[in-house]
């Protein structure tokens, strides 16, 4: 039994397509569609088509969904709660909670602040900039990890003196949530640069010559102008937040019931055969996943009427 | 409210958008900017503003220093050409945006706001759209929203940029008209900006040209049309016919013979003659000097009538059209005479 468990599936999910991308791609979709009259194919070829196309769904996407469930709830209905209410296992869940917190609410006032740089003010470097954000996607999980150690651990450029002025970072909540920063940081300025590129500053002057604040215009102006970008990158960048695996790993220190993640917590139980719990926390993971996804497509109708 | 631009001076990088520009826009009236694109209208209007700022010069409002103050504390209303309405309020919430902006103390009440947004939204004859968003209105309509926005905060200045830019042509004249009416019942001082023409001379009380940064002529419409001060004016306003001549011993010449114009205390040398086609006559070729040219080509429909005739000359072919009376007849190929009855003559060539 190799499923992987949930946690692996949103790691390593391709990059989410931007909202300008997403419209794109509609378009061609209602071409595609009212062409297909003109130039219908054979019957047998439609049906081959699909028929390969959800059977691939079926055995990358849905099999192994089904499997976390059925394997969370093999031991029956008692053990699954139970599982899920082992101190070590809320603790995960806090963990995560607290982590995805600090890393959403981070990245929403960089994501604001940096897209509306980069959207309104031209600058030297701004080019350069724009690339930088998205490099968290480009690079290893785990070396985003390291770089951490490498700066706060024991041998670290700073670790000397952490250690002077008692303060872990490394194998503990900061060093996981600077973790889980720096690989969701690309998420909520992503969706809202093309987005406040397109709409200008023109509203703004507007406002400010109708007599706002700075201040004003931006909560009652320029907020409210990107609020479903800004909720859709907040979502994505949650998923991603709960689900990392791989620079949580590194700087965690793997301590049950303390620097365990939820899905450091279902590498841990997998790892010691206790195979019905890990499922079971990995279930909880699946069900974000679910929810996320739900979420995404009543999002995104939203955001087409926007 | 009096507006004095003095010496404004804007440059952005290598461009300079405005040169020492000296503007007076008297209490009341309603001006135009009007100059093609790249002239510096708009920069001079977003200057007046508080939307940009000039490298060198001043700007006064009733003699006082507005440089100092941004542009919500210059209380100018503001028209985009975009019109820049907020895309996530309603109409009403639109119109109500510059009041509900004041701080606290300032602010007028609830129902207050009601009532002079209710106001607002009747003057411009748009009252049963005030729940709607504006991408429910069309064109027209959100230009005339756009300007109840700006009129709610009592601005001491009204400013437009191309209000009508956007707009298909026959909305664009009914709101061209309606805009006079509106200004001739409020009254408050209103610069708009526009490269059209026939819009600053049918709207404006007084109209600015601009060309390159600098104000070639300022007037009313009938001073920058029928007496233009510079080559700029009179080639941008109206139809012009544009002549090369040569001035020498009180003659004019083109093409080496005099045209038998006089030429206006104009010093001898290089010169060009602009007329306007109404003003040309034509006669039947005669013996002494004048302009001779050929009878090329004869169209229009209805009372008015053209007629392309084309210049002797050792020039280039010169080919200009003219207005002429539908009570003479000309055939094609017809040798004719042309007089000048208005002209202008401007040193130097073009």
């Amino acid at each position: 039994m190799s499923a992987l468990p949930a946690a692996e599936i949103v790691e390593h999910s391709a990059l989410p397509p931007t909202l300008s991308e997403r419209a794109a791609s509609r378009a061609i979709q209602a071409q595609i569609r009212r062409k297909a009259d003109a130039r219908a194919d054979p019957p047998w070829v439609k049906w081959l088509v699909i028929s390969v196309a959800v059977a691939f769904l079926g055995l990358f996407i849905v099999l192994p969904l089904a499997c976390v469930f059925t394997e969370a709830f093999a031991k029956g209905v008692a053990a699954y709660f139970a599982a899920l209410t082992h101190p070590d296992t809320l603790s995960a869940v806090r963990l995560t909670l607290i982590v995805a917190a600090i890393s959403v609410a981070s990245n929403v006032v960089f994501g604001v602040i940096g897209a509306w740089a980069i959207g309104k003010f031209e600058f030297r470097g701004k080019n350069l900039l724009i690339t930088l954000i998205e490099l968290p996607f480009s690079v290893s999980p785990v070396i985003a990890g390291l770089v951490f150690v490498l700066l706060f651990g024991l041998q670290g450029y700073f670790g000397s003196w952490l250690v002077a002025h008692n303060i872990k970072v490394i194998f503990a909540l900061p060093g996981i949530a600077l973790a889980t920063i720096f690989v969701t940081f690309p998420f909520v300025v992503r969706e809202l640069i093309p987005l406040m590129q397109q709409q200008g500053t023109e509203e703004e002057q507007a406002a400010l010559s109708l007599g706002a604040s700075g201040l004003k215009t931006f909560f009652r102006v320029t907020l409210p102008n990107v609020k479903w970008a800004l909720l859709y990158g907040v979502l994505l960048c949650n998923a991603r937040a709960m689900g990392e695996f791989g620079a949580v790993s590194v700087v965690s220190g793997h301590v049950r019931g303390e620097t365990n993640t939820m899905p450091l917590q279902v590498e841990a139980l997998y790892d010691s055969y206790q195979f019905a719990a890990a499922f079971a926390v990995a279930s909880l993971l699946a069900l974000l996943a679910l929810v996320t996804l739900v979420m995404k497509i009543v999002l995104e109708d939203r955001l087409m009427e926007e | 409210m009096k507006i004095s631009v003095i010496g404004a001076t804007k440059r952005f990088g290598d461009f300079t958008a405005l040169k020492e520009v000296d503007l007076e826009v008297r209490s009341g009236e309603l001006l135009a900017l009007l100059g093609p694109s790249g002239s510096g209208k708009t920069t001079l209007l977003r200057i007046v503003a508080g939307l940009d700022w000039p490298d060198e010069g001043q700007v006064q409002f009733d003699g006082e220093d507005a440089l100092s103050r941004s542009a919500g504390q210059r209380q100018v209303g503001f028209v985009f050409q975009h019109y820049a309405l907020f895309r996530h309020m309603t109409v009403f919430e639109n119109v109500a945006f510059g009041l509900r902006a004041r701080p606290r103390g300032e602010r007028p009440s609830e129902p207050e706001i009601r009532r002079r947004v209710e106001k607002l939204l009747d003057l411009v004859q748009l009252g049963w759209l005030a729940q709607r968003y504006p991408t429910q209105l069309s064109g027209g309509q959100r230009q005339r929203i756009a300007l109840a926005r700006a009129l709610a905060i009592e601005p001491r200045v009204l400013l437009l940029d191309e209000p009508f830019g956007s707009l298909d042509a026959k909305v664009r004249k009914d709101l061209r008209r309606w805009l006079r009416n509106l200004h001739s019942e409020i009254h408050v001082t209103s610069i708009f900006v526009t490269h059209d023409q026939e819009e600053a001379l049918e709207v404006a009380d007084r109209v600015v040209v601009m060309d390159k940064g600098r104000i070639e002529q300022t007037g009313t419409p009938q001073q920058v049309y029928n007496n233009p001060q510079t080559p700029f004016v009179h080639e941008f306003i109206g139809e012009s016919i544009v002549l090369p001549v040569f001035v020498e011993a009180n003659q004019v010449r083109f093409a080496g013979r005099a045209i038998g114009i006089v030429p206006q205390g104009m010093p001898d040398g290089a010169a060009t003659l602009f007329a306007r086609p109404f003003d040309m006559t034509i006669l039947p070729a005669l013996a002494e000097d004048n302009l001779k040219g050929v009878v090329k080509r004869i169209h229009g429909i209805g009372p008015a009538r053209r007629i392309e005739i084309e210049l002797v000359s050792d020039q280039p072919q010169t080919v200009i059209e003219i207005d002429a009376s539908r009570s003479q007849q000309w055939q094609i190929g017809q040798s004719v005479s042309l007089r000048p009855e208005q002209y202008r003559l401007f040193p130097g060539r073009l």
